[in-house]
């Protein structure tokens, strides 16, 4: 393997380079207000159409955006030197603060009311452990990203925007994050196989 | 954590019993045991030494608000779609509880990482 020559590392009072950045970046409230306020009038009306717009769009999303942060991202992350870890958490997490949470809602509101809707959720219905299968996944991944991950994700912003991040808590922090979408990522494969299911019949 | 998983169970339990009439024992109990282990964990808060208390209140309300909102959807749902009684009543709760334990996860994180005298 070819040998590299690092520059001298910096003074440990110095903190590694980082763009400034806003924790929950404003720019993004219109779109989660515009997007929340659709998914109000989609319930209202209690069309299948918007309905199914909002439950497939938004869970498309979610489970994309987890498997690729769970299962690409996460660990190449993992593998990066902490300048650009630093760099690439301080411009995706803030963004990542907004989205997720918006995501979740509007799959889990849209498609509660998708089920009444079309009697998937009737405990009738014929694949209904199917779908109490899904409350359980939902419920796994509720726990650990709102337990887990969301906090460590808000708690590295916080340690970013200080003038001389502690970067030992920087990695514990990241750890924990990569560990846990990872873990979020392989149960929304679980996630895959069920929906798929329920939509077949 | 547990206080969250054991709301989410209920939260289950309910949801694969409607809209036949659900059984709310096993609810509410989990709900009343979520509800106990927040009122532990504010305690156990309270006791720790040193904590920054300034930011842990600054992540917190914003906290708060992001998932009122979330909570507040939730329950929209479930109100437009007729779900009534004491399934509505345990729903709700919940949802309170997970509006405040949420937040205060958050918070704690947070604050427990930053020294009292904080640069900002």
């Amino acid at each position: 393997m070819a040998e590299v020559a690092l520059p001298a590392a910096p003074a440990a009072e110095e903190a590694p380079p980082r763009p400034d950045f806003q924790i929950v970046p404003l720019r993004g409230l219109p779109i989660v207000a515009a997007v929340l306020i659709g998914l109000i009038a989609a319930i209202a009306a209690n069309k299948l159409w918007p309905l199914e717009f909002f439950h497939i769009a938004a869970g498309a999303l979610w489970t994309s955006i987890d498997l690729f942060l769970g299962l690409v991202l996460g660990p190449i992350l993992g593998r990066m030197a902490i300048p650009g870890r630093i760099e690439l958490t301080t411009r995706l997490m803030p963004k990542m603060l907004l989205i997720m949470p918006t995501v979740v809602t509007v799959t889990l509101a849209s498609g509660w009311q998708l089920g009444r809707l079309m009697g998937t959720i009737d405990s009738s219905y014929v694949n209904h452990g199917w779908i109490v299968a899904s409350y359980i996944v939902v419920g796994v991944m509720a726990v650990i990203a709102l337990g887990l991950l969301e906090p460590a994700n808000v708690a590295v912003l916080f340690e970013l925007k200080k003038r001389r991040p502690d970067p030992t808590v920087i990695q514990r922090l990241m750890k924990r994050f990569i560990y846990t979408a990872g873990i979020i990522g392989a149960m929304q494969v679980a996630t895959l196989v069920i929906m798929t299911k329920v939509a077949t019949g | 954590m547990t206080s969250m998983a054991l709301i989410v169970i209920g939260g289950i339990w309910i949801a694969s019993h409607l809209p036949n009439h659900v059984p709310l024992g096993p609810a509410v109990a989990l709900l009343v045991a979520s509800a106990a282990l927040v009122v532990v964990n504010v305690v156990s808060l309270l006791r720790v030494p040193d904590f920054n208390w300034r930011q842990f209140w600054l992540v917190a309300k914003w906290a708060g608000l992001a998932y009122a909102v979330t909570a507040g959807m939730l329950a929209y749902v479930f109100i437009n779609d007729g779900t009534r009684g004491g399934e509505l009543v345990v729903l709700m709760l919940s949802l309170v509880v997970y509006a405040i334990h949420v937040p205060l996860l958050i918070g704690f994180t947070v604050a427990r990482y930053q020294p009292l005298a904080t640069e900002h």
